[in-house]
């Protein structure tokens, strides 16, 4: 099982990373992040079953509480760029363009 | 066999939901979408014996983070105008797709190549007590550093939000 596994990973981390290039609101791009996350723990979660480890189990619950963080001050600084630029699109945020 | 079946049922479930993250033209319906990705994988996580994983996802994923972000596509209230029209970039469709097929060739073929004996685990693998257990004795350290990590981001989230006095922006 743990290969079907491997690949569903691979599958849904590969979805993320076209959808964190493709789309261009900032809150989606956000979502695909998430999305490339959640495959890395599909991962974890495979071979931690495969080798009777539950170190796996741990590091899951790690990444969870980066992707927490990571939602709480993306989404606030997607917040404030909204309501300084009135743009949530990425093309449009071109600030920092030498 | 039953296993096999949920397994694929599942899957297929999650692949369908992240490919309307992806593809939704809304950001609520991406939103949505996320959530029932976030609910099959839980499903799969109980399907590999890790009971806490799957119901701390559907708690915190599903629950905690994707009520945060649906807040903020409500609080932000996008009109069809700042949405903009969807411009199909055929660089980056090309780049996305090619990237795509080599994750799942180069994927398959090391899938192929690792071989792991499967261990057979009692019931207490993936319990509540056992991951706790391993959580608060050999990985005691990592906990604490994890919450300051979480310390951090609430300060930050607060402090790059608030309205300062006397700004009027």
């Amino acid at each position: 099982v743990i290969y079907e596994n491997l690949i569903l990973s691979i599958v849904l981390f590969t979805i993320g990373a076209v959808g964190f290039v493709i789309r261009r609101n900032a809150i989606v791009v956000l979502m695909s992040v998430e999305l490339m996350l959640n495959a890395c723990n599909l991962a974890f979660v495979a071979f931690a079953r495969q080798l009777g480890d539950m170190t796996g189990h741990i590091y899951v619950f790690m990444i969870m509480t980066v992707a927490a963080a990571e939602a709480a001050v993306g989404l606030a600084i997607v917040v404030l760029i909204f309501r300084t630029r009135k743009a949530v699109n990425l093309d449009e945020i071109n600030l920092m363009k030498g | 066999m039953i296993l096999a079946i949920l397994f694929y049922l599942f899957a297929a479930t999650a692949v369908v939901f992240a490919l309307g993250v992806v593809a939704a033209r809304s950001p609520l319906y991406s939103a949505l979408n996320l959530i029932g990705c976030l609910f099959a994988v839980a499903a799969l996580f109980a399907l590999q014996s890790a009971q806490l994983i799957a119901v701390f996802q559907v708690l915190v994923y599903a629950g905690a983070i994707m009520v945060m972000i649906l807040f903020v596509i409500m609080l932000l209230n996008l009109s069809p105008r700042e949405l903009g029209r969807p411009r199909i970039n055929v660089i980056k469709v090309a780049g996305a797709y090619f990237l795509f097929t080599t994750a799942l060739v180069l994927g398959v073929r090391l899938a192929a190549q690792t071989w792991l004996p499967a261990q057979s685990v009692d019931d207490r693998f993936g319990s509540i007590e056992s991951v706790g257990e391993l959580l608060y004795r050999t990985y005691l350290l990592p906990f604490e550093m994890v919450s300051l990590l979480l310390l951090g981001a609430i300060i930050g989230a607060v402090l790059l939000t608030r309205k300062l006095k006397g700004d009027g922006s």
